[in-house]
């Protein structure tokens, strides 16, 4: 089904604190994405919702297509962490190949700025006792794990850093518009060490949708730039760190494999890619098992500025999660459609495929979209 | 904000007696998986009833670390910073833990680690200290 689906469309709210619900957030996020789409909402029959992260809440896929006044075919809300967005996209793109519905919303909202963000410090598994909480701290054990047998400096993380906050800096849209230099990386107060502040994504209001549907039916509705999906593939780890064989290679790997055997191309391929960046070291990892570069070696890659938006192998070229949004994941699938429609802010020249990766939890799950013109 | 604290089950009970006398114990199915945190099904074969408590010797080495600079839980405000590991059984098993070092430079990788079990928070902590 290599670019037989389409994203027709896609819609964001503003980033930061807004101070609103979540469901008026997704709402927004979805007529936007309507509009961009050029489509009706009653053309829509399928709304897959991520979870918002902060706050459990049940039926929450039902609660909002009666926001949004839908009766769907297909529809619900996923709880699988930053790898949600992903999944429901390819979920949604194989409901519509299989004829079970035509034209679907993904979407995700949240609100952890301005309510509760009391899930990103909860103790993890049963270790409270031994002071083990926090999503960062989990982070931070695989960061140091990653030093310890890569011998990677501190510059390889910061340079993720200055270069997503260089991008965040450029995009009117940004939460967080403020570029750094590395002795600022350097010199950012330690959070659960090896992990500075810099190392660590935004708190983040917001929501954000995608519009899909089949190339087919773009055509037949003139859909004004509808961008093809031509991979994806996902891959879990799901274990507590301590049950992990390895802390510094993951699921990712086989997500990354998936997707690119679908598209039918290979990581040297890709022109610009925006990775999951709630840490810095899920960026250096996340390029070892994509394969843009060899197991231990994302500290030289990333150290020549490749990754920079000017270098061979731009990344989060709208600034990420460390800059834009620390909105789990959607945002950078916005980014991915607007390089291949060429309307990026810091569009890169002739971008042909553009990859987004997705990741959860503690590097639980993982997902890989490969979209191209 | 209360600690949440491990709890005393008929599944954890031997895990908690072996505390008392300064040992640590670990379970071990007859397919042969070992695993630290308790658990009734081998995360392997998925059995309940093929595994057996093991006594471990203690021994164990840094897998690795983190030092927290910021208090996630006011019990652990007055504490900061402190540090949280990943050990590996001699045996095998891995398990969360905190090692007891006067200087967090002392931390290295791969250090031979002795258990060290502690009364804290009105429970045994399964703590490591560096190998005599």
């Amino acid at each position: 089904m290599r670019g037989e689906v389409v994203i027709a469309g896609i819609g964001a709210t503003a980033f930061g604190k807004l101070g609103r619900d979540t469901i008026s957030l997704n709402v927004e996020a979805c007529r936007n994405a309507l509009e961009d789409a050029g489509i009706e909402k009653d053309a829509v029959d399928a709304l897959f919702v991520k979870t918002p992260t902060s706050r459990r809440e049940f039926m929450y896929g039902q609660k909002l297509a009666a926001a949004m006044g839908l009766q769907p075919k297909l529809g619900g809300a996923w709880d699988q962490g930053g790898a949600a967005n992903i999944t429901l996209i390819s979920f949604a793109a194989m409901a519509i190949a299989a004829g079970q519905c035509e034209i679907a919303l993904v979407c995700y909202a949240d609100d952890p700025r301005s309510g509760a963000r009391d899930v990103y410090a909860r103790p993890r598994g049963e270790d409270a006792a031994y002071g083990w909480f926090s999503t960062a701290a989990g982070y931070a054990m695989i960061h140091r794990r990653y030093v310890i047998e890569h011998r990677a400096p501190p510059e390889a993380f910061g340079a993720v850093a200055v270069t997503c906050r260089a991008n965040g800096a450029a995009n009117p849209r940004a939460q967080l518009r403020k570029a750094i230099t590395m002795d600022d990386y350097l010199a950012s107060p330690w959070v659960v060490e090896p992990l500075r502040r810099d190392d660590c994504c935004l708190v983040s209001d917001g929501g954000a949708a995608v519009v899909l549907m089949s190339a087919a039916r773009a055509r037949s509705l003139n859909v004004r730039a509808p961008v093809p999906i031509l991979g994806f593939g996902h891959g879990q780890t799901s274990a507590p760190l301590h049950e992990r064989a390895t802390l510094t290679s993951t699921m990712a790997k086989v997500s990354a494999a998936t997707a690119f055997k679908m598209a039918g191309i290979s990581p040297q391929q890709v022109d610009v890619a925006q990775i999951y960046d709630c840490f810095t070291i899920t960026v250096l990892m996340t390029l070892e098992d994509y394969g843009f570069c060899a197991p231990g070696h994302a500290a030289g890659f990333v150290a020549e500025g490749r990754i920079a938006h000017d270098g061979d192998f731009p990344i989060n070229t709208s600034g990420g999660l460390l800059s834009e949004s620390g909105m789990p994941g959607l945002q950078l699938v916005h980014e991915g459609v607007r390089q291949i429609r060429g309307t990026a802010n810091r569009q890169v020249k002739n971008a042909r495929f553009s990859l987004i990766s997705n990741q959860g939890g503690v590097m639980d799950t993982h997902a890989t979209l490969i979209l191209g013109g | 904000m209360t600690l949440p604290l491990p709890e005393r089950t008929t599944l954890t009970q031997p895990y908690w007696e072996a505390l008392e006398r300064q040992r640590l114990v670990f379970q071990e199915c007859s397919c042969g998986q070992r695993w630290a945190a308790a658990r009734p099904q081998c995360p392997k074969c998925l059995r309940t009833d093929r595994w057996q408590w093991r006594d471990a010797s203690g021994r164990a080495t840094l897998i690795s670390w983190v030092i927290y600079h910021v208090a996630y839980h006011p019990a652990f405000a007055e504490r900061l910073p402190y540090n949280v590991a990943i050990v590996e059984l001699e045996e095998g098993p891995r398990m969360m833990t905190n090692v007891i070092v006067d200087d967090f430079a002392d931390l290295k990788a791969g250090m031979p680690l002795e258990l060290n079990v502690q009364h804290d928070f009105g429970v045994l902590l399964a703590r490591f200290a560096p190998a005599r």
